[in-house]
């Protein structure tokens, strides 16, 4: 079946089954690679897109629920004031170790300050728990986050 | 430096060294500055001929610099990222001594040609001590090389000549870039590598400084870099059915019904004939299975869900985690298989011993969980197989496909991308050769992905073990005898994969009276080495029963660990016979460094006592500290873990990790060696807090949701200090691991009383 989708301010008419989840709509019908497949099943956030603005698993949306929405992905993010923010405090912290999950990540962290401009800790881990990063750079970020919201981005959760 | 995805266009990965050679000839006076470093197993390095002298005969030289004439400067890095840092961190060692301008440097993952590059793969945190010298000699090389050119030029003694920057340096004032110079430089005789002055540490200006992963600004921009993004024209999408049991057969299928489904091409029953792997252990060869190939990758998953398989289950169907531990606890009364060690008389001094202490202790099966699925892409024409995949191990990949595709191993091309996650996962190859043969079955480029559930049930998982421990102290609270009896596993008379306990375990050597016994069970598990193999089990048992010893003995936890390492008390036992890497040793020809030093053990214990407080700070109701120390991969590391115990329902917080490493006398870039010890210690907690794989009639029990993994809220502050020490600097991908797991459980003991013997962490324990 014929869908137009709009992707990065981009229209895109694909022919997929309905029931395509929009990441391998993604990743292999229009070449945008930086969604990854992690698990699946929405539990690890490496897929993370923003529909209309929310943090959403692509692994797990049907292309017959996207619509006309507004998608944005990791290749994308950056034409925005807070997505280019979040990436260069990325950098700047050098938060990547392998880094496949990584776009997951900048995409909900791009999402949580898009909504919240100084979050504390709790807000955070809120935010960011439904993201895995199996190499475990949870405190870069913690602090990368920080960074990119303007706040001190020392730990400063109570031992 | 661009990197696309389809290798036709010229990913880096896919840049051979001919074609590489011609790039540079192409630029136009840019020259390849052949670096003639052949660089033998032990790591030496010796001269052989010049790649500019012989364009494309070169078979036995290594290449890693290219100056161009606009003085960019190419450096290959020759092992895979998976995630340490080694595509940033190899190439810094070269630039330092190069003298280059870091700001003009590209690096290229190097092609997998180990008579050009030595050994290539990245396992067993060896990257680091096998290439610092050699590659600190080709840098200085490549100088050395820039210097003589200029000299000849100017007509000045090279001894009036210095490097800064990129830029050669007269004393008269005159200066050249080294991209005006490569031309010249590359018609030079090379150095006698063995006399190159290497610079003195005190001067680095690119070692010791913290760079940025080299790849990261293409991550956070979601371009295309990981085995998964890779994309060859006309290319299809598979998937691999393998038995839910190990070892199982395919019977038969539903193929035409699968065949009917939307989107499939092909449907393969795959039967494997007779042992299928090499003899290394690493390699588990082509298993039995059923590959569906499709137009797209979510349609071929999708017929998953249709298939229909009648297996061949097997031997393997018996076996279970529940039947392994009745097994353990019934061997565990009997004698040992095999008494590997035996210092003075444990037995005698236990029986003579003041207090005695038994405890038994177990861990279970672990899962790698690289967050890329296992993946690989392959194009099989006219007798020859090139493949992209995200591996630890080309080398082996390679002689594994050309082996089961009955083609010679030239015939294979395989390019390193990089991987999302290795942990060690990725040194078997079984991707790989699964591709291989699906992409020469269909005859057309095939990428194969596995969905996570197959990627969960089908690894090599970090084994299981049992062990038994027994110990002696006299009326002073020493501790006189130590005994432990392991029961682990074995495949067919040979110790599982990752499994085995070598002689030399600590507190062997630091106790009088020592027996280090173990019994094996037939296992019918893939099982292999993860992240500090052997050491991150054995970490875990020793090191939290050596705190009971301390507590035993009304002795402080740390100083007690001081106190033992302060001398050895038994005479050193004759070397081990060498290990292949990965196995939590080296390979025959590997430098395995200096011998164990018990004062660098006191060292970082010292320095994690004043980092974390240790002894002086009040701490509330139900929190504690606990310490631990391992030496794994040539790596010092004391750990000290706060954690507090919730006793409402035995909930864990873990406050606060201290990390302190001793990897030598340089930590060739800050940034990521932080980056990997704050990983591995989180690694560890994750681990211990809720990791485990149960076999159940010979699958695995688990599924995804099943398998937590640490996240955001559950990560502890990490604090990572390094204690500098003049020896040659080692790897860091793995030996922060070990110790942050028994340190956990100790300070759920100094939190609770409750001692934790047993992994997974089991909160309902905790309860009060």
């Amino acid at each position: 079946m014929s869908y137009t989708i709009n992707v990065n301010g981009t229209p895109h008419t694909v022919d997929v089954d309905g029931d395509t989840p929009l990441l391998w709509v993604l990743r292999d019908s229009l070449e945008l690679k930086g969604s990854k497949f992690g698990c699946g099943m929405g539990l690890c956030g490496a897929c993370t897109v923003h529909i209309n603005g929310t943090a959403t698993r692509s692994c797990i949306t049907p292309m017959s629920a996207v619509g006309n929405s507004n998608i944005t992905t990791i290749e994308g993010i950056g034409t925005s004031e807070t997505g280019r923010r979040v990436q260069d405090a990325w950098l700047k912290v050098d938060v990547v170790q392998c880094g496949y999950c990584q776009a997951g990540q900048i995409m909900s962290a791009t999402a949580l300050l898009n909504t919240n401009q100084k979050p504390t800790d709790k807000d955070i881990d809120n935010a960011m728990s439904g993201n895995l990063c199996r190499c475990a750079t949870y405190a870069r970020i913690r602090a990368a986050i920080k960074q990119a919201a303007g706040l001190p981005i020392t730990d400063s959760r109570e031992v | 430096m661009t990197i696309q995805s389809t290798p036709h266009a010229g990913a880096d990965t896919a840049v051979s060294r001919r074609a590489f050679l011609s790039v540079s000839a192409a630029a136009g006076g840019g020259m390849l500055l052949a670096l003639t470093i052949p660089q033998h197993a032990d790591g030496s390095v010796s001269v052989h001929k010049s790649a500019a002298e012989v364009p494309g005969k070169d078979t036995d030289i290594n290449a890693y610099v290219t100056i161009a004439p606009d003085n960019s400067i190419t450096i290959m890095s020759k092992v895979p990222e998976i995630g340490q840092g080694i595509k940033t961190s190899l190439p810094m060692i070269i630039a330092e001594e190069l003298d280059a301008d870091w700001s003009t440097v590209h690096i290229l993952q190097a092609p997998l040609d180990p008579k050009l590059y030595g050994a290539q793969f990245a396992g067993g945190s060896f990257s680091t001590p096998l290439n610092w010298e050699p590659l600190r000699r080709a840098g200085a090389a490549a100088r050395a090389m820039l210097i003589t050119a200029a000299a000849l030029t100017w007509k000045v003694p090279e001894s009036d000549i210095t490097t800064s920057a990129g830029k050669v340096l007269a004393k008269d004032g005159r200066s050249m870039t080294y991209g005006q110079l490569a031309s010249q430089a590359a018609r030079v005789i090379p150095p006698d590598m063995k006399n190159l002055v290497l610079k003195d540490p005190k001067n680095y200006s690119i070692v010791g400084r913290s760079i940025g992963g080299i790849d990261s600004p293409k991550v956070v921009t979601g371009q295309p870099l990981f085995g998964i993004d890779v994309t060859v024209p006309g290319m299809r999408y598979a998937v691999f059915q393998k038995c839910p049991v190990f070892g199982g057969h395919v019977v038969s299928a539903n193929v035409d019904e699968i065949k009917a489904r939307p989107g499939v091409l092909n449907v393969f029953l795959i039967h494997p004939e007779g042992p299928t792997g090499l003899p290394d252990g690493m390699a588990m060869g082509l298993q039995s299975g059923v590959a569906i190939v499709a137009s797209s990758w979510w349609q071929a998953n999708k017929a998953l869900e249709a298939l229909k398989v009648v297996w061949d289950e097997g031997p393997v169907a018996s076996q279970s985690s529940a039947g392994f531990a009745a097994k353990a606890q019934e061997l565990s009364t009997q004698k040992p298989h095999k008494v590997i060690r035996t210092d003075g008389d444990a037995k005698t001094a236990l029986a003579g011993a003041a207090k005695t202490l038994e405890a038994a202790y177990s861990y279970p099966f672990v899962y790698h969980c690289n967050l890329e699925p296992q993946n690989s892409t392959a194009v099989f024409t006219d007798g020859k197989l090139e493949i992209w995949s995200p591996t630890q191990n080309p080398g082996s990949g390679k002689t594994l496909i050309a082996k089961t595709l009955g083609i010679p191993d030239d015939a294979v091309t395989v390019h390193m991308t990089r991987c999302g996650g290795g942990f060690g996962r990725r040194l078997g190859s079984d991707f790989m050769v699964e591709a291989a043969m699906i992409a020469k079955l269909q005859g057309e480029p095939v990428k194969l992905l596995w969905n996570r559930t197959q990627d969960l049930q089908h690894e090599f998982y970090r084994p299981g073990g049992f062990h038994y421990f027994k110990a002696g102290l006299d009326a002073q609270g020493q501790l006189i005898a130590f005994t432990d009896h392991y029961i682990g596993y074995e495949n067919n008379g040979r110790a599982s994969n990752s499994s085995d306990l070598a002689a030399g375990e600590f507190p062997a050597k630091y106790v009088k009276n020592l027996e280090l016994a173990t019994s094996t069970m037939q296992l019918g598990v893939p099982t292999g080495p993860m992240r500090a193999p052997g050491s991150n089990a054995h970490a875990f048992v020793f090191q939290s029963f050596l705190d009971e010893v301390a507590h035993a003995a009304g002795k402080d936890p740390l100083q007690h660990l001081i106190d033992l390492y302060a001398e050895e008390r038994a005479a050193p036992p004759p070397p081990a016979p060498p290990r292949p890497p990965g196995r939590g040793g080296g390979g025959p020809g590997f430098p395995m460094g200096p011998p164990f030093s018990g004062k660098r053990a006191q060292g970082v214990l010292e320095m994690v006592r004043e980092k974390s407080g240790w002894g002086k700070r009040q701490l509330p109701a139900g929190t504690g500290m606990g310490v631990a120390f391992y030496y794994s991969h040539l790596g010092y590391f004391a750990e000290v873990v706060q954690a507090t115990v919730l006793p409402a329902d035995g909930s864990i917080k873990v406050d606060k990790v201290w990390v302190v490493g001793d990897v030598g006398s340089v930590i060739i870039n800050p940034t990521g060696a932080l980056n990997q010890c704050e990983g591995a210690a989180l690694d560890g907690i994750s681990q211990a807090l809720g990791q485990q794989i149960t076999i159940d009639r010979g699958r695995v029990a688990q599924t995804f949701p099943e398998y937590p993994l640490m996240r955001m809220y559950q990560a502890p502050q990490v604090q990572v200090d390094f204690k500098i020490t003049p020896f040659s600097p080692t790897g860091l991908g793995e030996p922060a691991l070990p110790p942050v797991i028994p340190a956990l459980c100790n300070a759920i003991f100094a939190a609770t009383g409750k001692r934790i013997r047993h992994l997974p962490i089991d909160t309902n324990l905790l309860k009060t």
